[in-house]
């Protein structure tokens, strides 16, 4: 919880980590690259004293995660994301059971999401259900981009990703995180596409589909989905940070995803390690909209921030949310432009 | 498709010899002789453009390193914000700075190797090893579909140029304002948004146009403009991105300013 200037933020933390990218659990250069370019994106967006050395970025300890995320970060609840990498890691980069196993110790503090890969077919689907029973998912979080033998990533659209899809809505996994990467062949496909996200939205209406980082770097293609398919939410993991460093992007960014998605699809996510929960949470509080975009994007109210930091994030999740922290109904306050939604028939493609 | 990126070198070119136009800040004017391989292939590879960023390699610190034998060979060496960088978009500037470099009057061999990716070394040979079947092939692998993939780019930094035009025209903006009205009020804007359409072969009289160069109906104007200036958002919110992680990268100096 975060409380300024009289008002009471819920955090929900949609996007967090208990990685191992140490040396010593690297197979090969990929998974040294992979975590690399993670602490380039944490080092370049982070503020100086939130800035870790790559060792200590590498592997952290359990007492850092929860001193950093419940004891000065204000998340109440965080959902831990799991991403395997087993071809690039000897244990994975971090699995469901390593996510479960911390929050077994922390009850009522973490949500396990799973994980699937429809090229493991039919054992898979099993796997899927079994990883079900035990960590009884609300969620999963997808990498289209991993790497697995000889194929470099696959689509949301793949027939047997359906399967899979199915098999989430007949177990009650609801939400789909999805995450882009790009992959290496084949060479002629925009690995960032998102358009697969929208195949599936439509196929599968009663399921969630939370695009992380917000469809980054084709926010474009994001929003435009995103108007399609109003089961399409966007992950603000990545696009958060630049709250600190670029503000007038980030004050483009939300602007751009409240005008076509409303307040009601935007979900906070620090990307723990990555970046930290206090700071990120005590600057989008601060946070409006530059005076002279606000004729283009309004003004950001604390409702919507409310919302955001977490409220939204607990409807998808069925989390009780204490009394205090409830929006009474039609208090939204959204200005011009913000929430507004698309009032657009043509897009210039 | 390097036939338009090796015209724009050639025109490049004659503006920095001649120390005037918008090339001359890069090329630098007057280069002497010893130093006019160095030149021109610097103002070459100005006109190599990340397809998904819409500026030049240079400008965006992409190229690490430019060296010129005395047989005039040419090698350079490019570096990418990230080792994970997409490796298609790697391919083609590695190839695009291939090309222009091997069509530059007076260069030997030409050699043009990517740093520090997790696809260098693919792409490097592949590049290298595609560079035989004559100039353009290399550029999209002979691959029609990479090519349509640079395409789309292509149309999104029009679309991008399009809104910024847009904003410079503020109330002038009309459905059929053409583009020779459009130059005489915001000429920069303008001339930004005719570079990108020679180089997607896209002709139209109009200041904005759709896909195939038909002028915007005044009603679907305001919806147009408002996609448009999403994704002039993305492109250059992605720049940032990119620059910021190179410095780092490289523990360059932070560039001045920005969004």
């Amino acid at each position: 919880m975060y409380s300024k200037d009289g008002q009471n933020y819920y955090i929900v933390d949609g996007h967090t980590h208990f990685w191992d990218g140490s040396p010593a659990n690297q197979i090969n250069r990929y998974g040294e690259g992979f975590i690399k370019c993670f602490y380039d994106y944490h080092s370049n967006l982070s503020p100086d004293e939130y800035k870790w050395t790559l060792e200590e970025f590498e592997r952290y300890p359990e007492e850092r995660m929860i001193h950093d995320l419940f004891e000065t970060g204000y998340d109440d609840v965080a959902i831990l994301q799991s991403t395997y990498l087993t071809d690039w890691y000897v244990n994975g980069f971090n699995t469901t059971d390593q996510n479960g196993q911390i929050a077994e110790r922390h009850p009522g503090r973490f949500i396990v999401n799973g994980r699937f890969d429809p090229r493991d077919g039919e054992a898979g689907l099993s796997a899927l259900e079994r990883l079900h029973e035990r960590w009884q998912l609300r969620g999963v979080k997808l990498y289209t981009a991993e790497w697995k033998g000889d194929s470099k990533g696959w689509k949301l659209s793949d027939p047997w990703a359906y399967r899979y899809l199915q098999k989430c809505q007949e177990l009650g996994i609801r939400n789909i995180h999805v995450h882009k990467g790009p992959t290496v062949y084949p060479m002629n496909r925009d690995a960032f596409d998102v358009a697969d996200v929208d195949d599936a939205a439509t196929a599968f209406p009663a399921l969630n589909f939370i695009v992380e980082h917000v469809g980054l770097p084709r926010l474009d293609d994001f929003c435009w989905i995103a108007t399609q398919e109003p089961n399409v939410y966007a992950g603000l993991a990545v696009a958060m940070p630049f709250i600190h460093s670029r503000p007038r992007y980030f004050a483009q960014i939300i602007g751009e995803l409240l005008y076509w998605l409303d307040d009601n699809r935007l979900l906070f996510g620090s990307d723990y390690a990555i970046w930290q929960p206090k700071w990120l949470v005590e600057k989008f509080v601060d946070f409006q909209i530059p005076e002279d975009m606000q004729g283009e994007y309004g003004e950001l109210t604390s409702d919507i921030k409310k919302k955001v930091l977490g409220l939204n994030a607990a409807r998808l999740y069925d989390l009780k949310i204490p009394g205090e922290f409830e929006i009474p109904d039609g208090t939204t306050d959204a200005g011009p432009g913000i929430g507004s939604g698309p009032a657009v028939e043509t897009a210039p493609r | 498709m390097t036939s338009q990126v090796i015209a724009a070198m050639h025109h490049g070119i004659k503006a920095a010899e001649a120390g005037a136009g918008p090339d001359a800040a890069v090329g630098g004017a007057g280069p002497d002789r010893a130093t006019t391989v160095r030149e021109a292939a610097w103002v070459a590879l100005g006109h190599v453009l990340d397809p998904e960023l819409d500026q030049p390699i240079t400008e965006l610190g992409f190229v690490a390193g430019l060296w010129i034998t005395h047989d005039h060979a040419v090698r350079v060496e490019l570096r990418l914000p990230t080792y994970f960088c997409a490796p298609n978009f790697a391919w083609l500037m590695v190839a695009d700075a291939r090309d222009v470099l091997a069509a530059l009057p007076g260069a030997g061999r030409v050699d043009v190797v990517l740093l520090d990716h997790f696809a260098a070394d693919e792409i490097n040979a592949g590049v290298a090893a595609a560079s035989g079947f004559g100039d353009g092939f290399a550029t999209d692998g002979g691959d029609p579909e990479l090519a349509e993939l640079r395409a789309v780019f292509e149309r999104k930094a029009q679309v991008a140029a399009q809104e910024r035009l847009a904003r410079a025209l503020g109330p002038h903006l009309s459905e059929r304002l053409t583009l020779a009205e459009a130059a005489r009020i915001a000429p920069g804007a303008t001339a930004a948004v005719v570079r990108r359409r020679e180089r997607l072969g896209l002709v139209s009289e109009f200041a904005v146009c759709d896909d195939q160069g038909a002028a915007v109906a005044a009603d679907r104007l305001p919806g147009w403009l408002r996609f448009a200036r999403t994704v002039r958002v993305s492109v250059e919110g992605n720049a940032t991105l990119c620059r910021g992680l190179l410095e780092t990268r490289y523990g360059l100096t932070p560039s001045p300013g920005g969004p």
